[in-house]
């Protein structure tokens, strides 16, 4: 279905940028192209309707899914799930090569 | 079009009524639908009566059965039992005369080895349990009590526990947690990238999608036919 997008050790932070906002539009029913204009400030857990507590869930499931990382429920904090941007950030650090 | 059926004698008991959702006008082809479960069921379940449609117009006949303790059944949800529901499963085929097995999401746990059949986007029982214990921790912590995925399954696996309103008994837990579907011969798993979109059992609201219902149906109609 989907691959991590890890190339050879690398993180290529495009494919993360683009398949992150696919699987937000995916989850929460987005048109794609509201997905793709997100950036680093826009809001999401408190800011989108579509996103309570069971899409949360649904959301850190799928990203365990489509990434392949494991969330731990210590990982799941306010800053990680309150931009765009914290929640990317928190999806690379979990990809990082270590 | 709503009927009934008659559950087996489980744990001594007796059979129980049941309702049931079918398009029977005794064609050669019976397709048993198994649906998917818990919140994912409420989410799914237009679609899945929107297929339904689909395979009626399709010459296919098909049946939608409750399970004890799902949607309009009167038996207490925790009470129920991963074996209980195969049991059942297996009984509906039989009663209903099944040609055809199609099990959605979590369905597939309880799909008849003995009918061919199809595996929709099938879910496993820990992936399941997994999502459920997330969504109550979350839940949990915005009205400040702190619970962990592990501390909420310990007490589960005792003496049963709520999950995002499903009042899961600690037998049905218990198996839960180590229930993998298996495709049995003759039965094959459909991805959600052959329909097209986005599973709607994703979605934070029940949806629906024509399309998607479109190419299921295709899917199942081509190989029955």
């Amino acid at each position: 279905m989907s691959t991590t997008p890890i190339m050879q050790g690398h993180l290529d932070e495009d494919a993360l940028d683009q398949q992150l906002k696919a699987l937000i539009a995916d989850v929460l029913g987005l048109d794609p192209a509201q997905a793709a204009a997100f950036d680093l400030e826009s809001g999401l857990f408190g800011h989108l309707p579509e996103l309570d507590s069971m899409a949360v869930a649904g959301l850190l499931t799928e990203m365990e899914d489509r990434l392949g990382i494991v969330i731990d429920d210590d990982d799941v904090d306010g800053e990680m799930l309150e931009t765009y941007g914290g929640l990317r950030a928190f999806a690379q650090a979990k990809l990082a090569p270590l | 079009m709503i009927f009934t059926w008659n559950t087996p004698a489980l744990d001594g008991g007796s059979p129980a009524e049941e309702l049931l959702l079918g398009f029977d006008r005794g064609r050669t082809a019976r397709v048993l639908i198994l649906p998917a479960w818990f919140d994912e069921a409420n989410k799914l379940r237009r679609f899945t009566v929107e297929l339904m449609r689909r395979l009626d117009a399709a010459g296919i006949d098909c049946f939608l059965p409750d399970f004890p303790g799902c949607n309009e059944s009167l038996a207490p949800l925790n009470k129920q039992t991963l074996e209980a529901w195969r049991t059942c499963a297996a009984a509906a085929a039989e009663t209903l005369g099944a040609t055809h097995v199609l099990a959605i999401r979590a369905g597939a746990l309880l799909a008849p080895a003995g009918l061919p059949g199809w595996h929709y986007a099938p879910q496993s029982g820990p992936k399941l349990l997994r999502g459920m214990l997330r969504a109550q921790v979350i839940a949990a912590r915005e009205s400040g009590n702190s619970e962990t995925s592990e501390g909420l399954l310990a007490r589960g696996r005792d003496e049963g526990l709520m999950l995002g309103g499903w009042q899961l008994g600690a037998a049905m837990i218990r198996a839960l947690e180590n229930a993998e579907p298996a495709p049995a011969p003759g039965q094959t798993a459909i991805v959600q990238t052959q329909l097209g979109g986005p599973g709607l059992w994703l979605r934070a609201e029940p949806d629906e999608d024509a399309g998607q219902a479109d190419a299921l149906a295709a899917i199942i109609a081509s190989t029955v036919q």
